[in-house]
C-alpha cells in the first residue's frame, strides 16, 4: 500500500508532518501533481477518482485560502466536501477536539483537513484512534503546513528545473533563502524540512529576534544578512510578516524591518538569471515585499496558489485514492495499532 | 516479467508478427477511415504508448500526412482502485488539435476484460467529443467482462485464464515478443478482474 508512511512509522496514511516524508514519497507527491495540474488545462477539469468519498475540512482557525484550495482539490476529484469551521460552530460552545472528531467520524468522513492553532492538533488526531480517517495537517500553530512546503517545492522544481524535465527529480543543489519571520512560520519549518529531504541548500535570513530557539540544529544554514545571500539565491522566498502576532517588540520599526529585511526591485536585480521570488500570501504589499517584486514575472505568488490546488489533489489522491488507508470500518486496525 | 513465470513462458508473437501485424492493422485503418485524414492515435500507457507511435509513423507512411499521437492515462477511471495501492499517474498528453470531432482511434497492448477500455472512453469523454471513437489492440486473448470489443486486433489469441499473456515492447523492455506462461498459484488473492 502506498501510504506516504515516510520516516515516520507513527503516522501511517496520513501527512503531519514533511519530516515524514521520504525524498521518494516528496517526489511521487510532485508528480502526480504534474499530471494533476494538467487536469486543468481541459474542459472538464474533474476526475472521478473519489467519488463517494468525504473530505471534512476542521478549520479552528481561519483560513481561507487554505480552506478553499483543499476544497477545490477535493472537489476536482469528486469527493464530497464539508466545511467545518471552529466559529459559530459547537466549537465555540466548548466542544473538545476529541468529541469534534468522534462527530466527524460518525458522519464518515474519509479525510480530515485540520488547520490548528496548536503544534500537534493534528498529530493527535490521528494518533488517538477517534477516527480512522486519513488525517492531513493545514498547519497546526507554529509547527508545520506539509502542503505548503510541498506546493513550494512543485513550483520550484517546475520554474527551475522545468515542468516535464522535473519528473522524477528532486532538488539536489538549488539554492533556497527563506527571508523573514521563521520564528512563527509552520510554513518556514515545513519547508527547511522538506526541501533537505529534496537535495536543496536552504538559508534562511531573518532578525535574530524572529529566530526560532534551536535554529542551528536544523538542516540549513542562517544568515543576518540578505544582500549577502541574494545572488548565491536560486529562489528567495518572502514569508509575510504577521503583524498578528507581532505584539512584542520583534523590530523596531516596520520601516526598518522594510529597510533590511524586504525585497525591491534593486535587491532583485542582483539575483541570478531566472532565479525566482516565491511568495505563500497573502502579501504586505510595501512591508516585505515592494509591488514592483510582487507583479514582476519573477514572482510566482499566483502560480503558487495554482499549484496548491495540483498538490493537494495528488496528496489527497495519493492519501484516499487506492484501497484504504481510510475506512476499514475497524477502529482497532491497522493504523492506530501500528503506531502503538 | 518476473523470472518465476518467464521460465514457462513462450512466444507466441515475436519481432516479425509484431511489426506485421502493425502494418495491417495500420492499412485497416486507412481503409475504413477512408484516408485516415482526421485520425487521431492514443495510447494507453505504457505499452499502448509505443505502439501507437508505431502505427503514427506506418500510417504516416501510407498516408504521407501527419497523424496526430498521444497517450491517455486511465488510471483515474479505473473501476478496482479502492482494490488495491494508490497507483502511480502515467503520462495523458492529448495533441495540441485536441479531440473534438476526430476519429479517435484508442491504441492498447492486450485486450482482456475490456474494463481498461471502460475507462478509456470515460476519461476521453471528460477531454473532448470525438466524431468515433474505435479500438486497435495487438492481442485479444478473451474473456471479456464488458460488452466491448475491438475494431482492429494484431492477433487473436485463445487462452485459459490460468494463463497470462504479456507483451515486451522494445522501447520498454528491450525487445519485442508476446509471451504466453502459466499465471503463477497464489493463494488468497482473488483472480485480478482488471489486469491482464
Amino acid at each position: 500500500m502506498l501510504r506516504l508512511t515516510g520516516a515516520s512509522p507513527r503516522t501511517p496514511g496520513h501527512l503531519i508532518s514533511a519530516a515524514d516524508l521520504t525524498r521518494d514519497d516528496a517526489v511521487l507527491i510532485l508528480d502526480t501533481a504534474e499530471e494533476m495540474a494538467r487536469v486543468a488545462d481541459r474542459p472538464i477539469k474533474k476526475l472521478p477518482t473519489l467519488r463517494g468519498r468525504t473530505v471534512v475540512n476542521l478549520f479552528f482557525e481561519d483560513s481561507t485560502r487554505t480552506r478553499i484550495s483543499f476544497e477545490a482539490a477535493a472537489k476536482r476529484l469528486s469527493a464530497d466536501v464539508i466545511n467545518f469551521s471552529a466559529k459559530g460552530s459547537s466549537v465555540s460552545k466548548g466542544e473538545s477536539l476529541k468529541d469534534t472528531a468522534l462527530t466527524l467520524e460518525a458522519m464518515g468522513a474519509d479525510a480530515v483537513v485540520i488547520r490548528h492553532g496548536s503544534s500537534g492538533a493534528p498529530y493527535r488526531l490521528a494518533n488517538s484512534g477517534w477516527i480512522d480517517g486519513a488525517v492531513i495537517n493545514a498547519g497546526d500553530g507554529t509547527h508545520e503546513h506539509p502542503t505548503q512546503a510541498l506546493l513550494d517545492a512543485f513550483t520550484m522544481r517546475r520554474r527551475l528545473v522545468g515542468a516535464d524535465a522535473g519528473i522524477g527529480r528532486d532538488l539536489e543543489g538549488r539554492r533556497i533563502t527563506i527571508v523573514g519571520d521563521i520564528l512563527h512560520s509552520r510554513v518556514a519549518r515545513s519547508n527547511v524540512l522538506l526541501l533537505h529531504t529534496l537535495g536543496a541548500e536552504v538559508t534562511l535570513v531573518a532578525p535574530p529576534t524572529l529566530l526560532p530557539i534551536g535554529v542551528e540544529k536544523w538542516p540549513c544554514e542562517v544568515s543576518y544578512d540578505l544582500d549577502q545571500v541574494l545572488p548565491k539565491s536560486d529562489a528567495v522566498m518572502m514569508l509575510r510578516v504577521q503583524r498578528e502576532r507581532m505584539n512584542a517588540a520583534f523590530f523596531p520599526t516596520e520601516r526598518e524591518y522594510s529597510r533590511r529585511y524586504g525585497l525591491d526591485g534593486e535587491r532583485m536585480a542582483r539575483m541570478p538569471d531566472n532565479s525566482i521570488v516565491m511568495h505563500p500570501g497573502p502579501m504586505n504589499r510595501g512591508m516585505e515585499i515592494t509591488a514592483e517584486v510582487a507583479d514582476s514575472d519573477r514572482c510566482t505568488a499566483v502560480e503558487q496558489v495554482a499549484n496548491g490546488v495540483s498538490t493537494r489533489m495528488a496528496v489527497l489522491y495519493l492519501l484516499l485514492g487506492g484501497n484504504e488507508p481510510a475506512v476499514t470500518h475497524s477502529r482497532a486496525s491497522s493504523a492506530t495499532e501500528e503506531s502503538k | 516479467m518476473d523470472t518465476h513465470s518467464s521460465d514457462a513462458a513462450r512466444p507466441v508473437l515475436e519481432a516479425p508478427d509484431i511489426a506485421r501485424a502493425l502494418t495491417r492493422i495500420a492499412h485497416e485503418i486507412v481503409e475504413r477511415a477512408k484516408g485516415a485524414d482526421d485520425v487521431v492515435l492514443l495510447g494507453i500507457p505504457t505499452r499502448g504508448v509505443f505502439l501507437a507511435r508505431r502505427l503514427g509513423d506506418k500510417l504516416e507512411e501510407i498516408t504521407g500526412g501527419k497523424i496526430p499521437v498521444g497517450s491517455l492515462d486511465i488510471t483515474m477511471y479505473r473501476d478496482d482502485l479502492r482494490m488495491r495501492p494508490a497507483r502511480a499517474l502515467a503520462r495523458t498528453d492529448i495533441p495540441a488539435d485536441g479531440v473534438d470531432g476526430r476519429l479517435v482511434v484508442l491504441v492498447d497492448d492486450v485486450l482482456f476484460s475490456g474494463r481498461t477500455i471502460r475507462a478509456a472512453l470515460d476519461a476521453l469523454g471528460d477531454i473532448g467529443r470525438p466524431r468515433a471513437v474505435q479500438l486497435a489492440i495487438l492481442v485479444d486473448r478473451g474473456h471479456r467482462e464488458l460488452p466491448i470489443r475491438a475494431d482492429y486486433v494484431g492477433k487473436n489469441l485463445p487462452t485459459s485464464l490460468r494463463e497470462t499473456v504479456k507483451v515486451q515492447l522494445a522501447e520498454e523492455d528491450g525487445r519485442d515478443t508476446v509471451l504466453l506462461g502459466l499465471k503463477k498459484p497464489d493463494p488468497g488473492e482473488p483472480a485480478p478482474a482488471g489486469e491482464r
